[in-house]
């Protein structure tokens, strides 16, 4: 490999799929409809807003048609220190758009010698999404959540897109993948503006389960195998994990609470 | 046809690497120290914008003397390298050492070739695991590669500041004396350096994916104190 200099030109500047693509490295897109192939697919994804910023969750299945593929896939990453992505849709290229978008946001940090504004960032994945209209077009779609605390303006903010890259700013939560209409019901109901993050754990947590009932494509806690949602919260700190223990724990709540009004109603 | 008038290679080249080192006089130097905390960097610069230390990838930095935006150039050229590498095959492959191959690769060809030598002396450090895994390559206008252990200096003025910091240099500094050290090294006795003067980076080395931090302002100017 050799060190990529460039005429002033031709140079790409801070962008990084500009410099995969003059270095040959860019992927292919499909040209035919993926119709006899089984593609592994992500699904629910939730983001809700909090004092703190923005909690974060996904369950952990992946499903090829009906069957499923995986039990342990995440969905959650941070994208930088103070964001995170989730994402839902085809498992291969929604991961190949995470990593392009981690690498990309740290090469423009690297490169101008600081970091993009949140507004820029989610732009910026608005635009990938936008590029792999093409590819989902024949069957591999790619929809994100993205997430993020403006050190600006000092609030947690959250956005949406569609399959065109359209982005969309939202003001109480998000949803994505198949189960997102049960998860978004969930969430609907028990929202509340100015709760706290611990509040909202519990809400991603609880939406995420009632999800995985309805939607067959939607993994529940598994507690035979100790396989739990990846939840995180994005604030001040930064893009912070919820621990596995803790999320557990939280689940386990909720698995009592309901066993107790099963309870009470025999 | 006229003839160009015959010039030695020798003397050529003498040429070359007198005009190349005149030009890194002039500017301001830099050192580089390992010690247990990882490796700190410190830069004679009054420029809070216009960088000569930045990051290049999760434990390698990159420090350069000399003219700006040929140094610039190739720090934007390294970190593509690293950024493409790392991609293709995975971030620990990511390595000073073929790094510091390809500058000197660079900066070779365009002393030997090229109508002007580049007027650049370029340091690329990866902090290891332990101390002794600290790597260092101090990479010359010619192309000439140095492999460093324990400090370095580049720039200006350099074996005089190197002699001031090699008379107290010691590898179990903490971060704050190994800046003061630097500092007084590289004002020398004649001048004194607030904050602002100097522009310091660490890459530390117990730490998360990313070692490179900078050290600046209030913070800066608690080490100093």
């Amino acid at each position: 490999m050799t060190l990529p200099l460039f005429a002033a030109g031709g140079d790409p500047g801070p962008n990084f799929a500009a410099l995969l693509r003059s270095a040959g490295l860019s992927p292919p897109t499909p040209d035919t409809p993926a119709t006899d192939m089984a593609i592994t697919h992500a699904t629910t994804v939730v983001a809700i807003r909090c004092q703190q910023g923005v909690v974060m969750a996904g369950d952990r299945r992946a499903t090829a048609g009906h069957l499923i593929s995986h039990r342990t896939i995440e969905k959650v990453f941070p994208a930088d220190r103070y964001s995170g992505v989730a994402i839902a849709g085809a498992a291969g290229p929604a991961m190949e758009m995470v990593g392009l978008f981690q690498l990309q946001l740290e090469h423009y940090e690297k490169v101008e010698g600081k970091a993009l504004s949140l507004d820029g960032k989610a732009n910026q994945l608005g635009m990938m999404v936008r590029n792999n209209l093409p590819a989902a077009m024949q069957g591999f779609a790619v929809v994100p959540l993205f997430a993020g605390y403006d050190r600006s303006r000092e609030i947690g903010r959250l956005f949406q897109y569609d399959v065109t890259g359209g982005r969309y700013e939202e003001r109480e939560y998000a949803v994505g993948g198949s189960g997102s209409l049960h998860a978004g019901t969930v969430i609907k109901l028990g929202y509340r503006p100015d709760a706290d993050a611990d509040e909202m754990i519990d809400l991603a947590v609880s939406a995420l389960f009632r999800t995985a009932e309805e939607d067959s494509a939607t993994g529940g806690p598994d507690l035979v195998r100790g396989i739990f949602p990846v939840v995180a919260v994005i604030g001040a700190q930064g893009f912070e994990r919820v621990d596995d223990s803790e999320v557990e724990t939280r689940f386990r709540d909720l698995l009592d609470s309901l066993e107790t009004r099963r309870g009470d109603s025999r | 046809m006229t003839m160009p008038f015959y010039v030695a290679p020798e003397q050529l080249m003498k040429d070359r690497a007198d005009f190349a080192r005149k030009g890194i006089a002039r500017g301001r130097a830099l050192t580089a120290l390992s010690i247990s905390d990882g490796i700190v960097i410190c830069a004679e610069n009054q420029s809070n914008t216009l960088r000569k230390v930045s990051e290049i990838y999760d434990r390698i930095a990159f420090a350069g003397v000399g003219r700006y935006n040929e140094f610039d150039q190739l720090r934007i050229a390294g970190v593509r390298h690293a950024d493409l590498k790392g991609y293709t095959y995975s971030r620990e492959d990511v390595d000073a050492r073929s790094l510091a191959n390809q500058y000197a690769q660079v900066l070779g060809q365009t002393f030997t070739h090229e109508m002007k030598p580049m007027e650049v002396e370029i340091l690329v450090a990866e902090v290891g695991s332990e101390p002794g895994g600290d790597q260092m390559f101090h990479v010359l206008y010619d192309g000439t590669v140095n492999d460093e252990s324990g400090y370095t200096v580049l720039g200006g003025e350099a074996d005089s500041i190197a002699e001031r910091l090699g008379q107290t240099y010691d590898g179990d500094w903490a971060v704050g004396d190994a800046v003061k050290a630097s500092s007084a090294a590289l004002s020398g006795q004649e001048r004194t350096f607030e904050a602002d003067d100097l522009e310091v980076a660490i890459l530390v080395r117990e730490t998360g994916r990313r070692a490179f931090q900078r050290i600046e302002g209030d913070e800066l100017a608690r080490l100093l104190d």
